[in-house]
């Protein structure tokens, strides 16, 4: 059996994206900022993608603007806010469980003047709006909180938090790449200034998303050219590209309430499943979490070996071990919860979407308690007689669930 | 990112389990830094009769502890300190460059485990296996 279950790295191309996408790879191939036919038509496709995508989001048309995916609206987001907001301060305040689109550009703005405040978790991966009002000061720039967390699947309090940053001034951004498509995202109703999308997250193609800049905001161009984009994303639009994020988009959004059940149902049967191994423990929040999202880390085993074994009998994972960033540290969002290190090592994330079935989940359930059984008789932090680690490393403590 | 030799290590570890009558046990790596290997040797009149090992850690953690008892086994003692990393990454037919110290690792072990023979026997191993064994780093 093959299962698919690393939704949150990319999803399939859905057919409607496929569909959509179709007659601008073939014979509508007009550059959309031509005046004859064929141009015409990929512009107005253009501009109904950009209909629909405002659509989803409870924005408006010219709030959305395309891009390359969500690093670079990210990028776009956090260097663009600093600029624009130099002359009130340069503090940016974000949180230590950020993408590394967020994480990465903050520390380069760090470098090039900026202060950054990176705000601690709570075990569940949670920020709280106190902790955002207690970080804000006078020469705040930006504040940027993702929306969904993509390892552990936690859901931030964004309307909050949004609410009390821009009541003190300063610009909000949120990365929802990984809420977009999977739970209710409305700019309007979390209040956002900046909010960052990525195409392939939700079924639409690679190499496109967008940055939702709420009317009102300046951001610098981005890219400087042609004027696309309102001027500040210059470049021959991808206009298949964005035909098919709206279409995946807009299916999304339709089918959202039944998906959301139907995942979440699912997600529940497999952390039942999963939580029956002994010394494992669910990461993230059990009840403010993605639908798809299933993350663990059993003790006396390395991640990455789960996914490599997992890998041998059909089924796709991923992990936040050292040895799969290739760093000698676990996830930066596994230490940020307050796993220790030796713990951390042995992640495993499953994220699953509505094209798994039932008999996919027995599957994947049976499938990682046969492979973390066989990672742990070859541990030498395992002790097969009595089932049970050689050794605990929690120096804070065992947590009660474990 | 890994090879076919790789890869067939990992999913059939030769050697992997217990050995209850070994007279050499080396441990190396640190758990916090993501892997141990523990290699067990039985030496018979300076050689290596029978060896396992166990490793917590990653896909080529493993295929390096494998490939390296594959490559003592039946082997002189003098034969096995002679075992570098590069010979076990070779055998395998190369490592992803972030991937080496897993050989580096499975070397280490080898000679961690010799250097428990001879301390077992009263000899000091430094001048024999050379400074590997109890270095608390992350490789």
């Amino acid at each position: 059996m093959f299962v698919y279950s690393d939704n949150a790295a990319t999803m399939p191309l859905s057919r409607e994206a496929f569909e959509a996408m179709l007659p601008f790879l073939r014979d509508n191939f007009g550059n959309a900022s031509s005046v004859y036919g064929v141009a015409r038509e990929a512009a107005r496709a253009l501009h109904g993608a950009r209909e629909d995508v405002a659509r989803a989001l409870g924005a408006k048309p010219e709030e959305i603007y395309f891009t390359g995916g969500g690093t670079e609206s990210d990028n776009w987001a956090l260097k663009g806010a600093a600029e624009a907001r130099r002359a009130r301060g340069r503090h940016i305040v974000t949180t230590a469980i950020e993408h590394h689109a967020v994480l990465h550009t903050a520390e380069y703005l760090g470098r090039q003047g900026c202060e950054i405040t990176l705000l601690p978790v709570d075990e569940r991966g949670l920020v709280s709006p106190e902790q955002v009002r207690d970080a804000l000061r006078p020469d705040t720039a930006l504040v940027s909180v993702m929306l969904a967390n993509n390892e552990i699947g936690t859901i931030e309090p964004i309307r909050e938090i949004a609410a009390v940053t821009r009541a003190h001034g300063a610009l909000f951004h949120t990365d929802a790449v990984q809420a977009v498509g999977h739970i209710p995202v409305d700019v309007t109703e979390l209040g956002v200034d900046l909010l960052s999308l990525a195409g392939h997250k939700f079924g639409g193609p690679k190499g496109v998303g967008a940055l939702y800049i709420r009317k009102g905001v300046r951001l610098p161009p981005l890219l400087h050219g042609g004027g696309h984009e309102r001027g500040l994303r210059s470049g021959t639009e991808n206009v298949a590209g964005a035909v098919g994020l709206a279409a995946a988009l807009t299916r999304a959004v339709q089918t959202l309430p039944e998906t959301m059940a139907l995942v979440a149902a699912r997600r529940a049967r497999v952390i039942d499943g999963l939580s029956r191994i002994p010394f494992s423990l669910l990461t993230g929040d059990p009840v403010r979490r993605l639908p798809g999202n299933i993350s663990f880390v059993f003790e006396a085993v390395e991640g990455e070996s789960l996914v490599l074994g997992l890998d041998m009998v059909g089924v796709c994972a991923s992990s936040g071990s050292a040895c799969s960033s290739g760093s000698l540290d676990p996830s930066h969002v596994l230490l940020a919860i307050g796993l220790p290190h030796e713990v951390a090592h042995g992640s495993l994330r499953l994220t699953i979407s509505e094209n798994n079935t039932e008999e996919e989940i027995d599957y994947l359930i049976e499938q990682v308690t046969n492979i973390v059984a066989r990672s742990r008789r070859m541990s030498p932090l395992w002790n097969e007689e009595t089932q049970s680690p050689t050794e605990r490393f929690w120096p804070q403590g065992v947590p009660a669930s474990l | 990112m890994y090879s076919e030799k790789v890869m067939d290590h990992f999913s059939n570890p030769r050697n992997v389990g217990e050995l209850p009558d070994a007279n050499a046990v080396g441990k190396v790596g640190n758990p916090k830094c993501g892997d141990i290997m523990k290699m067990m040797m039985r030496i018979e009149n300076d050689v290596i009769a029978d060896v396992k090992f166990k490793t917590f850690g990653c896909g080529a953690a493993v295929a390096t502890s494998s490939m390296a008892t594959e490559l003592v086994k039946g082997r002189t003692v003098t034969e096995a300190l002679a075992l570098t990393n590069k010979a076990v990454a070779e055998a395998l037919d190369g490592l992803p460059p972030v991937k080496m110290h897993c050989s580096v690792l499975a070397e280490e072990a080898i000679k961690s485990a010799i250097s428990d023979y001879y301390l077992r026997q009263g000899i000091d191993p430094v001048p024999i296996v050379g400074c590997n064994v109890d270095c608390e780093h992350c490789h």
